[in-house]
């Protein structure tokens, strides 16, 4: 037998968040190594978190990820509250809920416009765009703003939010604040529009792959789920609770990766905004679901790569839906409207999506409000599996392509599932 | 010629670098006066050599402390770039606690595989010579700026010598001791525009200690406000300030 003979070594693969290494080994056509491989040192946060006052666990795993402190903080937050038997209000609720799509639509417009897009027109950055794009660029810049500038306003701040706190916020928007947010969601809208149409003649560049897998997120009743609600796997018949995540989530340790994997029904699962939309697509928008339709995106969609189209679908469900929020915010006014806080023993498990995906946290306190045990299962190990065996089923089927095409592919491949590989290995 | 920029990291959550890309339209200016010819997190490219290395995040292994030492051989300015890398940041907390039981809370079983051996934390500092520091927990963007132009400009980069009480007192916040919570304004170094205070937020100290803070009427501070040495310790140690600062 005879085929090609290559060795891929990619070191520290670039536009990514955090450091990832691909590795492929192959002679005469037979195949001797595909490894994706993490390296990022661990940090130890949920060893650090112990012995503090439950005040200060939020703003310190905020810090496990500067791309998503916001989600963070909210699952946090939400294991925090369910612990102590805090109930939040409807308002505090509305308000974590557009700040939480703001950091969605900050991350996916991030990944989209200046970690992916260059691979479409084959440059190194954004940069080389501005001058030959330069009118769909400050369209991703004016998206970008307005996720981050909702965070200032709303968080106080655009990565690692201050105003956030177990049972409400420190401070609220002013009325004029949020009345111009609400114009400028309404407005991104129609931003997210005009992109979605650069990118639909870009759909065709996608590589041809594909590998149907388990797809894992929250699930509610009425709406696309983020801030809260059940787990839902593509491969069960019924939600599971909260609770259960640990049966969910079956983290493990392997040889190839600081950052543990996870794995449910089959030898990997995804998370994140694909996963989201063909588990929850009938939730979204009904702009956001002509815009999936617009990129030839129909649940269940198998392709890896397609999930930088779903960030897309999502940017503008984003959009729309802070447009509604902030409207019934401003019919109903913001007031103080803080929870009461008591300090008792307990645990409390809290999850969010994230940009990219389910994040679970859980945490046990004392009678003085200390931290006696903290677990965090971030979405980007729980795609890491995912990622490993999406390269043993496409390398075998594109080896024949040459070295320089199967790097591509491969690098293009971990920057579809836009990982957060330092988040990971937190 | 404009000076070659290059921005690395790691250990930390990257979310300094991430201010970068959240300077929007100022990148463009940015790359008017400076060559940025390596930044992984958002760009393919590498070079030989570097005017001015910007270190991200605290070093935690022996790995990463020979490629910190090979980038400073290789740099004429180096800066040190964010709270993890100016003082260690969050990171050191780890530092406070057994390493083993550290390393068992986390990877249970498994904790004793090699490839999950990590150092105690150290901020660049503590591992190379460098030649500046931008701090902050994330850093503020518009004191980057200052700071990059002052370096392509050849000169010193300068940071404020007075406390975050300072810019407090400017923006007319409310001081946070007045209202019942805990504050480390008045040993930390101001720049930041005291933007925690400012949104009811506690000063965590993210920025270091005040060159020659005034030690004695913190304690007061403390003292007036009842605040327990447990607490004491825990506000001291999230940035790495050491608490015997302040017995």
């Amino acid at each position: 037998m005879s085929g090609p003979t290559m060795r891929i070594d990619v070191h520290h693969i670039t536009r990514v968040e955090g450091h990832g290494n691909i590795h492929v080994e192959i002679d005469d056509g037979a195949i001797r190594k595909i490894e994706w491989e993490v390296p990022e040192s661990p940090r130890f946060f949920e060893a650090m978190v112990i012995g503090r006052h439950f005040t200060e666990v939020a703003p310190i795993v905020s810090r496990i990820c500067g791309i998503c402190s916001i989600s963070h903080t909210f699952s946090s937050l939400r294991a925090t509250e369910e612990a102590l038997g805090v109930t939040i209000s409807e308002k505090t609720e509305a308000l974590r809920r557009i700040l939480l799509w703001a950091e969605i639509l900050q991350s996916h417009i991030l990944h989209i416009g200046y970690l992916a897009a260059p691979d479409f027109f084959k440059v190194g950055s954004v940069l080389p765009l501005v001058a030959s794009h330069k009118e769909t660029v400050l369209l991703i810049v004016k998206l970008h703003r307005l996720a981050n500038e909702t965070a200032d306003i709303i968080g106080g701040r655009t990565t690692h939010p201050i105003r956030t706190m177990v049972g409400g916020w420190t401070m609220l928007p002013g009325l004029r604040e949020m009345e111009a947010l609400k114009i400028r969601f309404e407005e991104g809208v129609e931003d997210a529009k005009k992109l979605a149409e650069v990118v639909a003649t870009l759909v065709p560049l996608l590589p041809e792959f594909t590998r149907e897998t388990e797809y894992i997120c929250l699930t509610e009743h009425n709406g696309y789920a983020h801030y809260k609600g059940m787990i839902r796997s593509s491969d069960c018949a019924d939600a599971l609770p909260l609770s259960s995540y640990r049966r969910v989530t079956n983290e493990y340790v392997v040889a190839q990766s600081t950052a543990k994997w996870a794995k449910f029904n089959r030898e990997s699962y995804m998370v994140g905004a694909l996963a989201r939309f063909n588990n929850n697509h009938g939730a979204l928008t009904p702009t956001a679901k002509a815009t999936a339709l617009q990129l030839g995106l129909r649940p269940p969609h198998y392709n890896p790569y397609g999930n930088t189209l779903a960030q897309l679908v999502e940017c503008v469900h984003a959009l729309e839906t802070c447009a509604g929020l902030a409207a019934r915010l401003l019919d109903t006014g913001l007031k103080n409207e803080n929870t009461p806080v008591t300090v008792r023993a307990g645990s409390g498990v809290g999850a969010v999506e994230a940009p990219r995906g389910i994040l679970f946290h859980e945490y046990t306190y004392d009678d003085r409000g200390l931290c006696r045990a903290a677990n965090c299962i971030i979405p980007t190990n729980q795609n890491h599996a995912g990622i490993q065996h999406d390269m043993e089923a496409l390398v075998p089927r594109f080896k024949d392509r040459g070295k320089e095409q199967l790097q591509f592919m491969l690098e293009m491949l971990v920057r579809a599932y836009d990982p957060c590989i330092s988040c990971s290995a937190h | 010629m404009k000076p070659r920029v290059a921005f690395f990291d790691f250990t930390c959550c990257e979310g300094c670098q991430l201010q970068i890309a959240d300077l929007e339209e100022e990148i463009i200016g940015l790359a008017a006066i400076v060559d940025i010819v390596e930044f992984r997190e958002v760009l393919t490219g590498s070079a030989a050599a570097y005017d001015i290395a910007f270190i991200e995040g605290s070093i935690t292994r022996l790995a990463d402390e020979e490629r910190l030492k090979d980038i400073r051989r290789r740099s004429k300015i180096l800066v040190e770039f964010g709270a993890c890398a100016h003082l260690g940041g969050v990171n050191k907390l780890k530092n406070l606690r057994d390493a083993t039981t550290v390393r068992r809370e986390v990877y249970g079983d498994a904790w004793d595989m090699p490839h999950l051996n990590t150092l105690p934390t150290r901020a660049v500092h503590e591992v190379v010579t460098v030649d500046a520091a931008i701090p902050g927990c994330p850093i503020n963007r518009q004191e980057f700026l200052t700071i990059v132009k002052a370096l392509a400009m050849g000169l010193p980069p300068k940071l404020p010598d007075y406390p975050v009480c300072v810019e407090c007192k400017k923006r007319d916040n409310v001081c946070l001791y007045d209202i019942g919570m805990v504050c480390l304004g008045p040993v930390t170094r101001a720049g930041c525009d005291a933007i925690c205070p400012a949104n009811r937020g506690a000063c965590e100290g993210c920025r270091g200690l005040v060159p020659d803070p005034n030690n004695n009427s913190m304690k007061d501070v403390l003292a007036k406000n009842g605040i327990s040495l447990d607490e004491i310790y825990r506000m001291f140690t999230m940035y790495a300030i050491d608490p015997e600062v302040f017995p």
